[in-house]
C-alpha cells in the first residue's frame, strides 16, 4: 500500500514552491545568467564600456598554457581534499561510534573546526607552518626537515590541501557518525556471533550500507573543493610558489576581484559551472550505481 | 581607537540626523586601518574642526585592493564615494575611466581654490599625472624603497657597521662575509617586483616598459627582460642558490625576518620606519638602494609606492568644492610634515620636507630623510617617473611567479623574465581592449 498525497488544482502547489523557485532564480539562475552574457564581452571595470568579444575571452584562457596547467593543479587538490577529509573523517566517526563513554563530547569537540571560515582557517595553519615562527616548522627542524612552502610546490600544496580539509572533516564526521548510528546494530550483532571481526564487518557490512552517505558526500566535497577554498589559497600561498596552487576557482577571484578583469573572470566561472555539472552528472552516472540504499 | 572607530561608527549612523547644520557632507574611503587608521582619522577630524561648510566622512574600506574594488561596485551603483583611496597600481585602471572620475587640478580650478602645482615634490606627483603634466590624482601616502641594516648583526660577524653598501658589488662582498660567518639571513627583501625590477629600472634609468613605461598610451609593452634586469635578477638568484639571500614572501613576509634580528640586510619601503623602529631590538641603520656600478655611474632616481586620492564623478557641484578644500587642507605644511615625520611616507611637497627639517626631525632620526633625497636628488627622467600599466596587480602577480622560479632555481633569469612579459604582454592587450 503506497500512501500519497496529492493536490487538487495548480495554485497550491505553485504557492508552495513558489519561494524555492524565486530564491533560486534570484541567487542562481539571475547571477548564472549574467556571468554567460558577461563572458562574451571585455567590460571596463566601471562598467562605462563593454566591448563584444563573442568567444574570445574563452579563446585567451585555453591559448593560456597557465589556465591549461590549472586544470590539472585543481583535479589534484580537488582529489586530495575530498580523500584527506573524507577518509579522517570516516576514520574517526568510527572510533567515535565504538565510543561507551564520553563519545557526546568527543562528537562536540569534533565538529568545531567546521564553524571557523575558510580565510580564518588558513592563516591559522599558515601561522604554525610559519617558515620563520611556525610551531609545525620549527619540530620538523628538529627532525632535521627544513620545511619551505614558500618556495616548495608540494609542501605549498600540502599545506593548502591540510588546511582545506581541516573544516571539512567536522562537516563530513558529522555525516559519517549519523550514517553509522542507522545502520541496525542487530546486522553488525549477527556478524560478530559468526566470527567476524572488526575489519571484515566494516568492509562488507558497514562500508556498503554507508555508501549512500559516502556518495553524498563525495559529491558535495568536490564542489566544495572547487569552489570554496579561495580563501585558503588567497591566504596562504595567493597560487604560489610559481603556479603550484593556482586553482581554477582562485583564478576566478583574482582575476576578477584584485584584476578587475570581469570578463575573462566571468567566463572563467562558466568554464567552472561547466566541469562541476560534468563532474556531477559522471558521478550520479557511474558511481551511483555501485550505491546501496 | 577602539573609541574613535565607535564614534566614526555612531557619526555615520546619525550622519543624516546630524546633518541639521546644513554642512555638506563628503565621504572619503580609505584603506588604512590600526595606527595610520588612526592619523588619518585625525586630519579628518581636524578638517571637520577648521571650518563650517563641509563634513567629511571617513571610512576604512579594507586593504587597497578591496578599497578599490568597493569603490568600483559603488560606482556601478551610483553610490560612490567623493574621494577614492587607489594605491599605485590602480592608476591606469582610474586613469581609463574617463566618466567616474574627476582630474584633481580640474575639480580645483572649478572650486577656485589656489592649486600650484609646482610646489610638490615632482618624483612623487609624476606616478599621478597626465602626459601634460596636471595632476590626476592628489598623493597621499608614498613611500620608495631603501637599505635596513641590522648593524648589530654586521658587527658580530666581524664586519664594520659604517660599510659601504651603496652598490650591489660591495653588497655581494659584505654578503660573502656574512655568510662566511654563519648568518642565518645575509639578506632578504619585501615587494620583490616593485623593488628589484620596477625601482631597479628606474634607479638604473633602464625603461621597464615602452611608451615611457606606459604614460605614452594603452598600447605599451613591457620590457623588463633586458640585460640590466637579467643581471640583477641571475646575480639574486644565485645568492639564493648559496643561501645569501633570503627569499620570504611575495608581500613584507621577510619584515617579520628582519625585525625579529634574524636578517642582516632588508630591501623595503622606507614606510617600514615605523614598524622597525618600534619592534627592532638592535641597532638598525639605513641606506640608499643600491645600485650596479656595472652598468651605471651614479644612479637615476627611485619611485614610489603607495595611494592617492580619486575624486569621483557625479556629485552636486557644491560637494565639490568641499573636496576642494579638504584636498588643499591635506597639503598644507603642517598636515603633511606631521603625516612624513609621524609614518616614514614621502611629503608630497617640497614646503613640507624643509619645514621637518628645520624642526630638526632629520637629525633627531637619521636615515629618516634618505628617502627624500633619494627621490629628489635628480629630476627624474622617462623611465623613471613612474610606471603606468593596466592590470597591473595581475602583472606583478606573474613577476611573483616567474622571479619564484628563478629563486627555485628551476628557471634561469633570462627565461623567466621573458616569460613574465610575454604573459604580462597579454593582459596589457586585454586591458587595451577594454578602455578603447
Amino acid at each position: 500500500m503506497e500512501k500519497r498525497v496529492s493536490f487538487r488544482g495548480i495554485w497550491l502547489p505553485t504557492a508552495l514552491v513558489l519561494p524555492q523557485i524565486i530564491i533560486t532564480a534570484v541567487f542562481f539562475f539571475y547571477p548564472a545568467g549574467q556571468a554567460i552574457w558577461q563572458s562574451l564581452y571585455i567590460p571596463d571595470p566601471f562598467g562605462l564600456s563593454m566591448q563584444w568579444v563573442g568567444l574570445g575571452n574563452f579563446e585567451f584562457l585555453f591559448a593560456d598554457r597557465f589556465y591549461r596547467g590549472s586544470f590539472i593543479t585543481t583535479a589534484i587538490f580537488s582529489i586530495l581534499v575530498t580523500v584527506v577529509s573524507m577518509g579522517v573523517a570516516l576514520y574517526l566517526a568510527v572510533l567515535a561510534d565504538r565510543l561507551i563513554k564520553g563519545s557526546g563530547s568527543y562528537r562536540t569537540l569534533l565538529i568545531w573546526p567546521y564553524a571557523v571560515a575558510p580565510a580564518v582557517a588558513g592563516v591559522l595553519w599558515l601561522f604554525m607552518f610559519n617558515t620563520r615562527v611556525g610551531v609545525i616548522t620549527w619540530y620538523l627542524g628538529i627532525l632535521g626537515y627544513d620545511w619551505n612552502h614558500v618556495l616548495n610546490e608540494q609542501e605549498a600544496m600540502a599545506l593548502v590541501v591540510i588546511a582545506s580539509s581541516w573544516g571539512r572533516i567536522s562537516y563530513n564526521f558529522l555525516f559519517f557518525i549519523a550514517g553509522l548510528q542507522a545502520i541496525p546494530k542487530s546486522v553488525i550483532e549477527a556478524a560478530a556471533i559468526d566470527g567476524a571481526r572488526f575489519w571484515t564487518r566494516f568492509r562488507t557490512i558497514v562500508f556498503p550500507l554507508l555508501s549512500p552517505t559516502t556518495f553524498f558526500l563525495l559529491v558535495v566535497n568536490i564542489i566544495y573543493s572547487f569552489f570554496e577554498t579561495f580563501g585558503v589559497i588567497h591566504t596562504i600561498t595567493s597560487g604560489g610558489p610559481q603556479q603550484a596552487t593556482t586553482i581554477l576557482v582562485y583564478k576566478v577571484y583574482s582575476d576578477g576581484f584584485v584584476g578587475q578583469d570581469l570578463g575573462s573572470s566571468a567566463a572563467q566561472s562558466v568554464i567552472l559551472l561547466a566541469v562541476v555539472s560534468i563532474l556531477t552528472v559522471i558521478q550520479f552516472k557511474f558511481i551511483e550505481r555501485r550505491v546501496h540504499y | 581607537m577602539k573609541h574613535s572607530i565607535s564614534c566614526l561608527a555612531v557619526a555615520a549612523v546619525l550622519g543624516t540626523a546630524s546633518a541639521s547644520s546644513a554642512a555638506t557632507e563628503i565621504n572619503y574611503w580609505h584603506a588604512f586601518t590600526g595606527r595610520l587608521g588612526e592619523l588619518v582619522n585625525e586630519q579628518v577630524e581636524a578638517f571637520n574642526a577648521s571650518q563650517t561648510g563641509f563634513v567629511v566622512n571617513a571610512f576604512h574600506k579594507g586593504n587597497y585592493s578591496e578599497t578599490l574594488n568597493a569603490g568600483i561596485a559603488a560606482f556601478r551603483a551610483g553610490e560612490q564615494p567623493h574621494i577614492l583611496m587607489v594605491f599605485e597600481v590602480g592608476t591606469a585602471t582610474m586613469m581609463a575611466a574617463k566618466g567616474a572620475i574627476r582630474p584633481v587640478y580640474e575639480v580645483m580650478a572649478d572650486a577656485g581654490v589656489d592649486f600650484d602645482q609646482a610646489k610638490y615634490i615632482g618624483a612623487v606627483k609624476g606616478y599621478y599625472t597626465s602626459p601634460d603634466g596636471n595632476m590626476l590624482s592628489l598623493p597621499f601616502n608614498s613611500s620608495t624603497p631603501v637599505l635596513w641594516v641590522n648593524r648589530d648583526l654586521l658587527r658580530s660577524s666581524g664586519i664594520d657597521p659604517d660599510t659601504d653598501l651603496s652598490t650591489w658589488e660591495k653588497v655581494g662582498a659584505v654578503l660573502d662575509q656574512l655568510k662566511a660567518a654563519e648568518v642565518e639571513c645575509p639578506m632578504t627583501t619585501a615587494w620583490q617586483s616593485w623593488i628589484h625590477l620596477e625601482n631597479f629600472s628606474a634607479y638604473h634609468d633602464t625603461p621597464f616598459a615602452t611608451k615611457d613605461n606606459g604614460f605614452g598610451g594603452t598600447d605599451t609593452e613591457l620590457v623588463f627582460n633586458r640585460p640590466a634586469q637579467v643581471a640583477h635578477i641571475g646575480a639574486i638568484g644565485e645568492w639564493v642558490q648559496d643561501g645569501k639571500f633570503i627569499y620570504a614572501g611575495r608581500r613584507n613576509e621577510g619584515g617579520a625576518n628582519f625585525r625579529a634580528g634574524d636578517c642582516a640586510l632588508f630591501t623595503e619601503s622606507s614606510a617600514g620606519y615605523a614598524g622597525i623602529s618600534s619592534a627592532a631590538e638592535f641597532d638598525f641603520g639605513v641606506g640608499h638602494l643600491p645600485y650596479w656600478e656595472s652598468l651605471v655611474s651614479e644612479p637615476q632616481n627611485t619611485i614610489i609606492g603607495g595611494a592617492s586620492l580619486w575624486v569621483m564623478a557625479g556629485h552636486e557641484e557644491a560637494e565639490y568644492s568641499g573636496v576642494a578644500a579638504f584636498l588643499n587642507f591635506l597639503s598644507s605644511v603642517d598636515i603633511q610634515s606631521k603625516w612624513h615625520q609621524d609614518t616614514g611616507y614621502l611629503p608630497i611637497t617640497s614646503e613640507a620636507g624643509e619645514n621637518t627639517r628645520m624642526m630638526g626631525f632629520y637629525e633627531a632620526n637619521p636615515g629618516t630623510d634618505i628617502a627624500v633625497i633619494q627621490m629628489t636628488a635628480k629630476e627624474p627622467t622617462a623611465n623613471s617617473k613612474g610606471l603606468r600599466l593596466g592590470s597591473f596587480d595581475q602583472i606583478r602577480g606573474i613577476i611573483d611567479e616567474e622571479l619564484e622560479a628563478v629563486w627555485s632555481g628551476d628557471k634561469s633569469a633570462q627565461a623567466a623574465l621573458d616569460s613574465a612579459v610575454e604573459r604580462g604582454n597579454a593582459l596589457l592587450r586585454r586591458f587595451e581592449a577594454a578602455t578603447r
